[in-house]
């Protein structure tokens, strides 16, 4: 689905982005784990075209798309949960919905799909999303990415700071949309979340992808985990 | 005449500068607002409807209520056209930074200052007012024009906020404002919405002017005043506030009409002037404003 190959970004005259290569396979939750600073949100950005792609190719099913500005390319089927949630904050529930359903989607029936997943927000639709609880904000950051109707998704840290509770439940939309056959990219820093839901885990260091490892091969105890994550 | 119709003059002569300035402070607030972009040619925008306007109705023969329709319609889009080409020539490229949009748009007033000198010289010149009904109160004559104005304002008002809170493109605006990264990567072309939203602003104020042409005549130099009471109303209401401009362009044009009837212009400037100091220094955000979280 996404093919990312040795590309090169930063921000200005800094690189953070060296020779990184991945694939994101449709179908799979491929995971992202790495130390602060490893460069793992700066990937994300780089294939939303959000910072510039200065060397190498970004391509969606065979489409590059590393040279689009960045408004065209979640029209192309990407969804994105940025780290932090980024919601419009002094816009309401729905208010943030729509402005994921007007690019993609297919209107009414993307709202009532998406708002089906997530029951406690078409309670709060006419609320402010800043007054939203954390976990709340976050369903409603993930809803507001499901309403492109995507391709690719790609969440960036989604359970930081979140209760048991509301990982379960965005493990649960993350493992259902795989099963529809999403690819999902899903940057984690938390290893029970990660063996919870991965079917591949990238680790990256340095701006690059130093390792990819199938899940089913991994335990908790595996030296990858202490090698580039510390834990 | 005694007291109370005294004041009713002043309070209804304030209400005529509030109209105006309520409209050019809002352009200026949006574009700061949305675009974080300290507009200095607001004034010059401002000044340049007064002279299109001028233009247009001094072209067109026929009654005055034709020109003035006209001008109408001409001088706002005419502003705004310009607006977005100073958008797309000049802001972009500086890629929106706040320091250097300073400096360019000063820049920006210089040009449009001395173009509207040598085209339209440096006289002041009157607009005549579209229709001449008068009021007639038991005390004293009031114009019906100037009530126009303010109900031509308070019209438009209503139009900006109503597309800001309920429309598609007024979202758009708004997830632009708070938060342009996350914007784009949901689609929107945040480049388009700056150039409309300079427009918008721009032709807010061009259309303030023509309205205020016929009680004031065009002057090349006229965009002084608004533009520093904009950022007075600007300052006090709160930015990116909407509300809080209105109701600061309320409280600085109202109490400018009763203290410049009662006391001097000078007086009121000075007191305008006085307020801004004590929000900035109490109220940082604004009567109205939120704190940045
Ligand atoms: N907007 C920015 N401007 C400059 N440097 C940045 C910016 N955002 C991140 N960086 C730098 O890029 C590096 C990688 O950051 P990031 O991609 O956020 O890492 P991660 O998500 O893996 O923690 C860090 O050194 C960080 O300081
Ligand atoms: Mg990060």
């Amino acid at each position: 689905m996404l093919e990312i190959a040795d590309i090169a970004a930063g921000y200005g005259p800094v690189r953070v982005l060296e020779g990184l290569s991945l694939k994101v396979p449709a179908g799979q939750v491929t995971c992202v784990m790495g130390r602060n600073g490893a460069g793992k949100s700066t990937m994300l950005k780089a294939v939303m075209g959000l910072v510039r792609v200065e060397a190498g190719t970004v391509a969606l099913e065979g489409q590059r798309i590393e040279r689009l500005e960045a408004h065209r390319v979640p029209g192309l089927g990407i969804g994105y949960v940025p780290q932090g949630r980024r919601l419009f904050g002094d816009m309401t529930v729905a208010e943030n919905i729509a402005i994921g359903l007007r690019t993609r989607g297919r209107g009414a029936a993307t709202r009532e799909r998406v708002l089906d997943l997530f029951p406690r927000l078409r309670e709060r639709l006419g609320q402010l999303s800043r007054t939203l609880s954390g976990g709340e904000q976050q369903m409603l950051a993930v809803a507001r990415a499901l309403c492109l109707e995507p391709k690719l998704l790609m969440l960036d840290e989604p359970t930081e700071g979140l209760q048991p509770s509301m990982i379960a439940l965005i493990r649960e939309v993350v493992l259902r949309l795989r099963d529809e056959g999403v690819a999902v990219l899903l940057v984690e820093q938390r290893v029970d979340a990660v063996l919870a839901m991965a079917d591949r885990v990238a680790f990256m260091t340095g701006g690059h992808v130093a390792e990819v490892v199938p899940a089913p091969g991994l335990t908790p105890e595996a030296p990858q985990f202490v090698r580039y994550v510390g834990v | 005449m005694s007291f109370g119709p005294y004041l009713l003059l002043a309070v209804l002569e304030g209400l005529v500068s509030a109209a105006v300035l309520a409209l050019t402070a809002v352009g200026l607030g949006l574009v700061f607002g949305v675009m974080r972009v300290v507009n200095v040619a607001h004034g010059a925008f401002f000044m340049l409807g007064a002279v299109i306007a001028w233009m247009v109705a001094d072209a067109l023969p026929g009654p005055p209520a034709l020109g003035f329709a006209a001008a109408l319609v001409v001088a706002p889009l005419a502003v705004a056209a310009l607006a977005a080409a100073v958008d797309f020539g000049v802001l972009k490229r500086l890629g929106y930074d706040p320091d250097a949009t300073i400096v360019a748009t000063i820049g920006v007033l210089y040009i449009v200052e001395q173009a509207a000198l040598s085209l339209f010289g440096p006289d002041a010149r009157p607009v005549q007012a579209p229709f001449n009904l008068r009021l007639q109160l038991p005390w004293f004559g009031y114009s019906g024009y100037k009530l126009a104005v303010v109900a031509a304002a308070v019209v438009v008002l209503l139009a900006v906020w109503l597309v800001l809170s309920r429309s598609r493109a007024g979202l758009v605006m708004r997830a632009t404002q708070i938060d342009g990264e996350t914007a784009r990567a949901f689609g929107i072309d945040t480049d388009r919405v700056y150039a409309g939203v300079f427009a918008l602003g721009a032709g807010l104020a061009a259309l303030a002017a023509v309205l205020v042409v016929p009680i004031q005549q065009a002057h090349y130099l006229m965009g002084g005043d608004p533009l520093l009471l904009s950022f007075i109303v600007v300052i006090i209401g709160g930015l990116g506030s909407l509300r809080g401009t209105v109701i600061a362009a309320l409280l600085i044009g109202v109490s400018e009409g009763v203290v410049s009837v009662f006391f001097s212009p000078t007086l009121a400037k000075i007191l305008a002037t006085l307020l801004v100091a004590l929000v900035l220094v109490f109220r940082p955000q604004g009567l109205f404003g939120r704190r940045a979280a």
